[in-house]
């Protein structure tokens, strides 16, 4: 079909720079897609992949170089004139109305505002014809709310093709999906190109990219290192493209579990709105070991992270650290009871962006010596303690009084890290620690999660990267709506297999 | 048009900006003053000199700055932890109202140990009215906003109802206004013959203390950290609701120590007029000192300035003084337009 489509081209990015300020995101990029070609856009997190598919849609201009669709030049920021010309995204993060319909969500914004109608009579034949033509099955009277992670995207992509998108951009579409999920993803993906339709996949996976792809165009520092047809490319190939060097997978010594300095007995949470609480979830993360979890997003690991974190408490069942169980809990107490908490979202809640680094390092230790005294604090401490995890964590930033705002990710992710880790802690809480980190802080990451269980620290890795789990993890557990499964040594099982777990089959009141 | 954000502004952007923004609105009002008839250049100047143009003008100015230091502080402070306080107006008139109950003669004590007492109490007064609705808001998520703009309502309508009644002066010849206070209650002169009272000097004091107290204390820490983001003041273990309170503690007190310093130091008495908006030109005042405890006294002196020179370039001139309420709202919309200029950039296509 490739050799058949070439004569057709749909999208061309000529010579496309971008910077923001110092950083130069894209710099002289350029290549094609031709009708009814899957191309895929491989590159490590920070490589540029997302601000070139932002230039394309027109949410961002671009400094230098110019878009063409289906041969005319595209007005650059301007993100109407890309839908019009028929190109469609699917964000990494969905944007739908919980409240509203799937019907509701396809047709929104496409009516004219002083339209008394919308027109749903037609609209919903359409959309029929869509689900059934691309295999895209959801039911168009239910709430978004109630959709699973999986389901949602399939919503987008209606969206996109009920506004006659010829050009399908899907930015990591399997980072929220289990294995199960992603193939039927890829099933749809071919029905489009068979029916003439271009895609552009987005991802920094490598099994997928060769699975669904027709051609790879590999970026790295935000510039093309290399085209090439998919199958004329090996996965180590690539890969080496893709980094600009080898992978030193991370050297795993056997583990040598102690004793449980965790020990959740029947817990159950609250949950907030659709999103599961843990429901009489039987937990224990021994020392000196690396305990993974498994699952699809808001499946109730974030309320297993807040509840270790000392944000949440128990509603029935114990929660023991190091055996005792503690009579108040609280941020304050699980910080004293040793527990280094990597949060989920470290612009959210890790850090405050205008406050320097200083302010940032002492954030869980500024109320007692020497952070401070009888009230008072002590700036001296403060920037001595951000000297310190500069210096050791290997944060690049001009010193400790630069607004924390001003770092990447990686240094950003380095701090909160090195402000846990200083103090040598029993347990460690990291929720999602690498998304979003480009290789070298991503590596850096693991090896200092793998030192301190070394070290004797339990550490839990909370991760939606399944690959991610089962390369640190000595035992795995997978969460599905809120329910624990069993604890799996390391391979004992294969990713298929834990999928399975991830949509909820295997557990006892599974249907 | 778009914005682009600009991570790191100059210092040039970040002083110029504000400075662009006051020109502005100096040559918006000079213009406004040509349409009324007068020499534009004329009335800049008359408004000048009568500000701060001989030293009865610059003590009319430092006099009217007092309660707009107390109140920009208390909005400062307020705004610093995100705790809205529109309500600088009713802590006000309710510290005012405890100076006039105790200082009328019930506490008949010297100067020395009563003009602190009337402070301390009166700060007492405007907490307990700020928390009210801090304690609504942490309780019940009821938006401050609404509550401490309402509250103002309140607050004037029970000094309505105290002037016509319990505290009706029985010499006040009928009109609704407080007995005058006893003299031990009266904050006396800076100096002999000079007419500013001590109550300028306290609200200096007053800005230099929360200055230390935001940029060296944890309990400001902790202010500032609720301020940037609470979600991640919470992760760290920070008691938020427990900061709101204190913030109100120390919001409300400081709106009441304008009510303390105009009727002890000004006006002697109480009467519905004691504020002609003191509560809401601090917002002003501290939206134009970014809320910097320091720059709220520049701030308060800035505005107080506005208020008495264009009063004296009114008689003068014969230019509405409105000109002044179009000076304070042009200035305050073109530093907000400033600010938000200063860290992202207009990009033309």
């Amino acid at each position: 079909m490739s050799d058949a489509a070439k004569a057709e081209i749909v999208l061309r990015l000529e010579h496309i720079t971008k910077r923001f300020g110092p950083v130069t995101a894209n710099e002289d990029v350029s290549f094609a897609v031709a009708s009814g070609e899957v191309v895929a856009l491989l590159g490590e997190n920070g490589a540029g992949k997302t601000t070139l598919m932002n230039i394309l849609f027109g949410l961002y201009s671009a400094d230098e170089g110019e878009v063409e669709l289906f041969g005319h030049p595209l007005p650059p920021g301007n993100p109407r004139a890309a839908l019009d010309a028929g190109v469609g995204m699917v964000h990494q993060h969905f944007t739908l109305a919980e409240n509203l319909s799937v019907l509701d969500n396809i047709v929104l914004g496409t009516r004219p505002i002083w339209s008394l109608s919308l027109g749903l009579r037609a609209a919903r034949a359409r959309v029929m014809t869509l689900m059934t033509d691309y295999g895209l099955h959801v039911d168009p009277d239910a709430q978004v709310a109630t959709l699973s992670v999986g389901q949602r995207q399939r919503v987008e992509i209606l969206k996109a093709l009920y506004r006659d998108a010829r050009i399908l951009i899907l930015d990591e579409p399997t980072a929220v999906l289990t294995p199960q999920e992603a193939e039927d993803l890829f099933a749809t993906l071919r029905i489009a190109v068979a029916r003439g339709l271009s895609v552009i996949f987005i991802s920094h996976k490598l099994h997928e990219v060769a699975a669904i792809s027709d051609r790879v165009v590999v970026l790295r520092h935000g510039r093309v290192v290399a085209q090439a047809g998919t199958a004329d490319t090996s996965r180590a190939d690539m890969a080496r493209l893709m980094i600009g060097g080898d992978i030193a997978a991370p050297a795993l010594r056997p583990s040598a579990p102690g004793r449980a300095l965790v020990d959740l007995v029947g817990v159950s949470t609250p949950g907030i709105g659709a999103i599961p609480g843990l429901r009489d979830v039987t937990l224990s993360l021994p020392a000196g070991q690396v305990t993974g979890l498994a699952g699809v997003s808001g499946n109730g690991q974030g309320a297993l992270a807040d509840l270790l974190a000392g944000l949440i408490r128990p509603t029935s069942g114990t929660l023991a650290i190091d055996g005792t169980t503690p009579t108040d809990w609280s941020p304050r107490t699980a910080i004293a009871a040793g527990i280094a908490r990597i949060p989920e979202d470290r612009h959210g809640t890790g850090t405050v962006g205008d406050f320097d680094l200083a302010e940032n390092a002492m954030l869980e230790r500024y109320a007692a010596p020497p952070m401070s005294k009888h009230g008072w604090l002590n700036r001296k401490a403060a920037l001595g303690f951000a000297d310190r995890i500069i210096a050791a964590y290997d944060v690049r930033c001009p010193g400790p009084t630069t607004p924390i705002r001003l770092l990447s990710g990686g240094n950003m992710q380095k701090l909160i890290l090195g402000r846990v880790m200083e103090v040598a802690p029993s347990v460690i809480l990291a929720n999602q620690p690498v998304r979003g980190l480009d290789i070298g802080a991503l590596t850096y990451v693991h090896e200092q999660l793998l030192a301190a269980r070394d070290r004797g620290a339990a550490v839990l890795l909370i991760s939606e990267d399944l690959d991610e789990v089962i390369a640190l993890s000595d035992v795995i557990h997978v969460m599905s709506e809120g329910r624990l499964s069993p604890g799996f040594d390391r391979g004992t099982k294969t990713a298929v297999e834990l999928g399975e777990w991830m949509t909820g089959a295997g557990f006892a009141d599974a249907a | 048009m778009r914005l682009e954000p600009i991570p790191a502004p100059s210092l040039a952007r970040r002083l110029g900006l504000p400075l662009a923004a006051l020109t502005a609105t100096a040559l918006l009002a000079m213009g406004l003053a040509a349409l009324a008839g007068a020499a534009p250049a004329e009335v800049a100047w008359l408004v000048l000199r009568g500000a701060v143009g001989s030293k009865f003008a610059l003590l009319e100015t430092l006099n009217r700055a007092t309660p707009l230091i107390f109140t920009g502080l208390a909005v400062a402070v307020a705004f610093r932890a995100k705790l809205w306080n529109i309500g600088a107006e009713a802590q006000l008139y309710l510290g005012a109202v405890v100076v006039v109950v105790l200082g009328t003669g019930m506490l008949p004590w010297p100067a020395a140990t009563l003009l602190p007492v009337l402070a301390v109490v009166a700060m007492l007064a405007g907490a307990a009215t700020l928390l009210v609705p801090t304690f609504l808001k942490t309780r019940f998520g009821v938006d401050e906003v609404v509550t401490t703009l309402l509250l103002n309502f309140v607050a004037l309508l029970f000094v309505s109802y105290l002037l016509e009644g319990p505290l009706k002066d029985p010499m006040g010849m009928g009109w609704p206004k407080s007995p005058r206070l006893i003299p031990e209650a009266r904050l006396p002169r800076l100096a002999e013959g000079l007419r500013l009272h001590w109550g300028f000097a306290l609200a200096c004091i007053a800005a230099v203390v929360v200055w230390v107290i935001q940029t060296r204390t944890i309990w400001g820490y902790e202010m500032r950290t609720v301020g940037l983001n609470a979600r991640a003041a919470r992760f760290a273990g920070m008691p938020v609701n427990m900061v709101l309170v204190r913030t109100a503690v120390l919001s409300g007190g400081l709106a009441a120590l304008a009510g303390f310093s105009e009727v002890a130091g000004a006006k002697g008495s109480l009467t519905l007029d004691l504020s002609p908006g003191f509560g809401y030109t601090g917002i002003i005042v501290a939206m134009l000192a970014l809320l910097n405890p320091l720059g709220v006294v520049i701030a308060a002196i800035f505005v107080a300035g506005i208020f008495v020179g264009s009063d004296s370039m009114s008689r003068a001139a014969g230019v509405p003084t409105y000109i002044a309420d179009i000076l304070l709202a042009g200035s305050l919309l073109a530093m907000v337009l400033a600010i938000g200029l200063t860290r992202r950039r207009v990009v033309w296509r």
